[in-house]
This record gives C-alpha cells, sequence and structure tokens, in this order.
C-alpha cells in the first residue's frame, strides 16, 4: 500500500519535472533543431525535425570565418583564467594558511571590486588600452577578463584551501620537510581538485563575458561573443545561420557547465551554499 | 607559530592580487569622476573645459535618467522575483524522488551557461519574433493576434529573456540548499503531523534563508549592469523604454562622445550599485556569520 502511493507519487513528481525541465530547456533545443534545418525549412512555421543539411554550418565558416572567433575565445578565457590563478593561488593560499584579523576584510573588499558597474569605467579603460595599443589585442583582453574574474578565483580558492587540514602541514614540518618540499609534496596534491574547479568554473565565466569583449575588439582580438553581436542586425532572414552559429558558440561550454554543476554552487556562493 | 618571516612570506603572496585589484579598482575610477567635471568631447574638442557640476545637472534634466534608473531596479527586482519565487518551486520540485533526475538537472541548468547574446538573439528571433518566432506559431494555433514583444512590451521582453538565464542558478543553489536539510528533522515534523504548507513555512524556508541571500546577492551585481540582452534585442528602445543605467552611459560615451555626461552617469551608477551593495553585503555578511 505504503509502495504504491510512493509509486504514483514519484510518477507525477516524474513527469511535473520533466516537462518543466523540457521547457526550460527548449530555446536551448529549437536553436540545435534549427541549426540543422536549411533557411527555408526554417521559418517555414513550428517544426520540431529538421531534414538534418548541414549547410548552415558550412556556410557560417564560410562566410565568418567561425573558427578565428572560437580559437579567440579558447584563448582569452584559458589565457586569463591561467593568469588569474597565477597571481591568485599564492594570495589564496597565505590567506587561508596564515590568515590575519585583516584577512575577512580584505576578502570582502575584493569581493566588492565586483560591484563596480563596467560601463562606470568604459570610457577611461578605452582611452587606455587606444594609448597603449591594446584596444582590440588578445593580450589587452586577458588581462580585463584576468582582473574581473581575479575577485571570484581568490575567493573560491580560499574556501577550498581552508579546508586543506592545517594539522598534515605540522606532521611534514616535524619531519623535517622544507617549506618547497611541503608545498611540492603535501600541499599541491591536495590542493589540485580545488584549483582545477576554479579553473573550470572561470574558462566558464570568462567565455560568456559580454561587455569588455565585445566593447573592445573589433576584428583581431574579437570572440565568440563579438561574433554572435555582429548578427544582431537582420540582414535579411537567417534562422538557420544564426542557430548554427549559437550551437557551436555555446556547445563546448554547456558540455563542460554539465560537468561542474557541484562546483559551480560551491564556487558562485563561495562556499556559503555546499 | 607565526614568526616574523611567515607573516612577510603572507604579505608578499598577497601583494600581486591586492595591488592588482587596487589599481583597477582606483585608476579608471578617478578617471571617470575627473571627467564628471569637464566638458569632453573627442569629435568636437572645442569647448572642452571645466565645467563642475553641469554634466550631472544635464543628466539629471535629461528624461532619460530617471527612465534608466527606473528600469535598472526594475530589471533587478522583477527577475529577483521570479527567479527566487520559480527557484524555490523548481527546487522543491527536483527535491522529490523521479526517474532521470540527472538528466532533468542537467536540462534546467543549461541556460545558465548560455552566453548573453546567443540567449537574447534566440529569444529575440526563434522565441518572440511577431511573426517566425514560437510564440507567434502558439498565438496563432489558438487564433489570437501574436505580440509584438519587442515593439510593445521592451521591458518584460528583457526580464523574460535575462530570468531564463538566471532561473537555472538560483534554482541549482535553492536545490543544493535544500537537500542538505536534515532528513531526520524533515521526518520528526511528518511524525507531529505538521503538513506540507506547515513544514516549508516552518522549516524548509528558513533553512534555505542563507541560500537566498546568497542568491540575492551574486544576482544583484550581475542584474544591476545587465548590458548585452538590450544591445541585440531593443537597443533600449522604443524611445528609452527599455534602456538602463549602464546601456544610457554607453550609449552617452560610445554613441554621442558626450564623455563628460556619461561619465556624470558613471559615476552614478556606481553610487547606485554601492547603495544596492551595501544593503545586499550586510545582509549576507550576517547570514554568513551564523
Amino acid at each position: 500500500m505504503a509502495r504504491a502511493v510512493t509509486t504514483q507519487h514519484k510518477t507525477i513528481a516524474t513527469a511535473a519535472a520533466w516537462i518543466v525541465a523540457l521547457l526550460i530547456f527548449f530555446p536551448i533545443l529549437y536553436t540545435i533543431i534549427t541549426s540543422f534545418k536549411s533557411e527555408q525549412e526554417a521559418i517555414q512555421g513550428f517544426a520540431l525535425i529538421p531534414s538534418g543539411t548541414m549547410e548552415s554550418y558550412a556556410e557560417v565558416q564560410a562566410q565568418s570565418g567561425y573558427f578565428k572567433f572560437f580559437l579567440n575565445s579558447v584563448i582569452l578565457s584559458v589565457g586569463s583564467t591561467v593568469l588569474a590563478l597565477l597571481v591568485a593561488v599564492p594570495a589564496a593560499w597565505s590567506m587561508a594558511f596564515s590568515p590575519t584579523k585583516r584577512t575577512k576584510d580584505i576578502l570582502m573588499w575584493m569581493l566588492s571590486t565586483k560591484m563596480m558597474p563596467a560601463v562606470a569605467v568604459l570610457f577611461p579603460i578605452y582611452l587606455i588600452f587606444r594609448d597603449t595599443g591594446l584596444l582590440d589585442s588578445r593580450i589587452g583582453l586577458t588581462i580585463m577578463l584576468m582582473l574581473i574574474n581575479l575577485p571570484i578565483v581568490v575567493w573560491m580558492l580560499y574556501t577550498y584551501f581552508r579546508e586543506i587540514p592545517g594539522e598534515i602541514l605540522e606532521a611534514a614540518r616535524m619531519d623535517g620537510a622544507s617549506l618547497w618540499n611541503e608545498i611540492i609534496h603535501v600541499l599541491t596534491p591536495m590542493a589540485v581538485p580545488g584549483i582545477a574547479s576554479t579553473m573550470l568554473l572561470n574558462i566558464i565565466l570568462a567565455w560568456n563575458e559580454a561587455f569588455w569583449t565585445i566593447r573592445l575588439t573589433t576584428t583581431n582580438a574579437a570572440p565568440l561573443t563579438a561574433f554572435i553581436s555582429s548578427f544582431s542586425s537582420p540582414q535579411g532572414l537567417f534562422w538557420a545561420k544564426l542557430s548554427a552559429a549559437s550551437t557551436l558558440a555555446i556547445a563546448p561550454i554547456l558540455i563542460m557547465g554539465w560537468f561542474s554543476q557541484k562546483q559551480l554552487v560551491r564556487g558562485l556562493t563561495f562556499g556559503a551554499v555546499k | 607559530m607565526a614568526t616574523q618571516q611567515t607573516r612577510s612570506l603572507a604579505r608578499f603572496m598577497m601583494a600581486p592580487s591586492v595591488i592588482l585589484l587596487f589599481v583597477w579598482m582606483i585608476v579608471p575610477l578617478a578617471f571617470t569622476l575627473w571627467f564628471s567635471f569637464l566638458q569632453y568631447n573627442p569629435l568636437n574638442p572645442i569647448r572642452d573645459g571645466f565645467v563642475g557640476f553641469s554634466n550631472y545637472r544635464l543628466f539629471y534634466d535629461n528624461p532619460a535618467f530617471f527612465a534608466a534608473i527606473l528600469n535598472t531596479l526594475t530589471i533587478v527586482v522583477a527577475v529577483l522575483l521570479i527567479t527566487i519565487i520559480g527557484g524555490i518551486l523548481l527546487a522543491l520540485l527536483l527535491d522529490q524522488p523521479i526517474w532521470g533526475q540527472g538528466i532533468v538537472r542537467i536540462l534546467v541548468i543549461s541556460p545558465f551557461f548560455v552566453m548573453p547574446p546567443v540567449a537574447a538573439l534566440v529569444w529575440k528571433n526563434m522565441i518572440m519574433h511577431p511573426q517566425y518566432g514560437v510564440f507567434a506559431d502558439i498565438a496563432r494555433f489558438f487564433g489570437a493576434q501574436p505580440i509584438d514583444w519587442f515593439g510593445q512590451h521592451p521591458l518584460t521582453a528583457v526580464i523574460i529573456i535575462v530570468a531564463w538565464q538566471w532561473l537555472p542558478f538560483a534554482t541549482l543553489i535553492l536545490l543544493t540548499s535544500l537537500q542538505s536539510l536534515d532528513g531526520e528533522q524533515k521526518e520528526a515534523a511528518e511524525m507531529d503531523g505538521a503538513g506540507f504548507i506547515s513544514r516549508f513555512i516552518y522549516l524548509t524556508l528558513p533553512h534555505m534563508s542563507r541560500a537566498i541571500t546568497v542568491v540575492i546577492l551574486i544576482q544583484t551585481i550581475f542584474l544591476l549592469s545587465i548590458y548585452a540582452e538590450i544591445l541585440v534585442t531593443t537597443n533600449g528602445g522604443p524611445g528609452y523604454a527599455s534602456t538602463n543605467l549602464p546601456f544610457l552611459v554607453y550609449q552617452k560615451a560610445l554613441l554621442e562622445f558626450k564623455i563628460g555626461q556619461a561619465s556624470a552617469g558613471g559615476v552614478i551608477a556606481v553610487i547606485l550599485a554601492n547603495i544596492v551593495a551595501f544593503f545586499a553585503m550586510r545582509a549576507v555578511g550576517k547570514n554568513l556569520d551564523k
């Protein structure tokens, strides 16, 4: 009896959850479906079964050189994340292992720099970039994205490092390990999972950053965000091509995102929700 | 244990991050503050010079200014309401035993990973287009007149798109918090005959309060500076109907080249963000210390 009720409950909950989930996912699903339609098909009204043509993908690459933008996205997101890690790992490390009274204040202050609206500093940054020749350069944008994500990187690493038990350090020290040995053989292996999750989440954030990447680039350094935005002024009907370009732009990060769900919650809530 | 040596080492390790962020925060902001007191037009520099507070005056007298502030706050409040109420409901649903939970979770979280320009373009063209969009297809199916979303309800359209992007985030975090709720406590409440509603109000909701505060803080940071979604869909229009403060500043700076006025707007945006941040951080700080 109790079991029958449970199964019935589960069936209803499953049906409801799947309907809501598919509704939320629908815009993405429909974009993927439309990318396999011809332009003619794409505007003929609602249809879930595409003809399966790949012509939109071919055209997107041929007309706009999709691959160049893709490469820029990879370089910018990975580059800025690695750079941020290089700066943030020592900082988070010292905050986690030799905290002072001011550690918490410094962390809060770092977070508060994220509150500054980007537009407020758009023009000064634009001028600085122009005068230093960094406008539309990969280096300039990499530095920019690094600065934007640095507070989150420090925070995330801090919450991970804080969980490494201090006793292990003491034990290693007792055994006469030098500081260097301690770092290489004891701490690094324990810190790697946290660093990896931080890296994953920040690549996603940098990949999707859509203010500076659009405003500070024109052609050379333009990543996928800028590429997609160029579709916003319609020249004729281009639904299928737009869908193909969109699918290509979100696919890699969507897949990475699926694998990083758990870390995402931790990372974006600064360890407050686990 | 902390010797002088380790303490100075710690300071040395922290220095690059702190210095970089400090410079990144102070230098451009100082420029903006300085520019906000200048008449400064790169295309027409004849009348450039110090003008005191008149840029603030001009920005203040601009009818777009109040529209922009109102729109900014409307977007923040509306999206927060939709995502938190929707997120709680969804989290409660996904917390039930269901078949294929892993896949359902993946489907629900996906919009969060879609870059803003793609989200905006997909909604603009495939979903909300008055002629070829899915909404128009549905409306015609029921014999109704399709809605011209971006012409007639531009701000609502932007809010729907942004809410779609952030609902997964709220859901995921609230669900995680829900799943850490002690099962025994739940059972005890059930034994005592507490119904679903009272269990929700007296047990679940207080348990989630910390997660809810975090969602509010993080989303507010991002929602105050919505940009790409507006650029791609409505371009701020019609008129100023969907212009928020960041978008207005962008228009003044890079389209009209009125740097002084744009900078004044930027300073106001910073003040607004700080007022909101002050309350949000205080709430979060209180909740996190528990």
